[in-house]
């Protein structure tokens, strides 16, 4: 298991009570096993049903890989403008 | 005069906004009109009366969106330049949050290419925001909620 480090933003920010929450995951793993873990984890509960994931500063799918170096991000519903 | 070969200026700042810049950035001989657009906060949102907003964003991957938007209409409107500008950070009513500039030798794409980059942006680029209440209360902002987009 690595701790991956998962940039999270606005209201998923609040739902864990941090900018940044380090995932307990094997990698390589993919984007699905990232979004699970973090479900377990203090506050993952709050997470609605469908998570939008970046990787490296683009949207990725559920079976996108993750690996050491990759930058995650948890995308919660845009409102810009 | 500027060059029409030159990139599209995107950019996420911390404080207030001149379209002028963005302007200036899309001005070249060749343009024979510039559509551009403002977006601002408002006082009443849903009913509920605004008194601010905290804007947030992914910058990194924010900028790399509106860059593929910039990229993309582009592509839709050959010799299309683009400057697509968002604030972050405690917004008041009436300030600026988003401004947009498209250039082209034509109005009509110059206008329909403003109206596809928000529209893009407001669906596609990582940013979000925070209203606050004249009640104290405040609450993210999530458009997937409505029943019917405004």
């Amino acid at each position: 298991m690595m701790n991956v480090p998962v940039l999270v933003f606005a209201s998923y920010a609040d739902a864990f009570g941090a900018r940044t929450v380090d995932v307990p995951v094997p990698l390589p793993c993919t984007v699905a096993d990232v979004v699970s873990a973090m479900r377990a984890l203090p506050g993952g509960h709050r997470l609605p049903g469908h998570v939008l994931v970046a990787v490296n500063h683009a949207y990725a799918k559920p079976g996108t890989a993750v690996d050491h170096g990759d930058e995650v991000a948890l995308i919660p519903p845009v409102a810009g403008g | 005069m500027t060059s029409p070969e030159r990139g599209a200026l995107v950019e996420i700042v911390g404080s207030a906004i001149d379209l002028h810049r963005l302007v200036a950035h899309v001005q070249h001989d060749g343009i024979g009109a510039i559509a551009t657009f403002l977006g601002t906060v408002r006082d009443l949102n849903d009913g509920r009366h605004v008194t601010g907003i905290d804007y947030e964003a992914y910058q990194p991957m924010a900028e790399a969106e509106m860059r593929a938007i910039a990229a993309e209409l582009g592509v839709q409107w050959e010799g299309l330049s683009v400057a697509m500008v968002h604030r972050v950070g405690t917004l008041a009513v009436g300030d600026v949050s988003v401004a947009i500039a498209c250039a082209h030798a034509r109005r009509a794409p110059a206008a329909d290419a403003m109206r596809t980059a928000i529209e893009a942006l407001k669906v596609r680029v990582p940013i979000w925001k925070r209203e606050h209440y004249v009640d104290g209360e405040w609450t993210w902002v999530d458009p997937t909620l409505r029943a019917v987009a405004p």
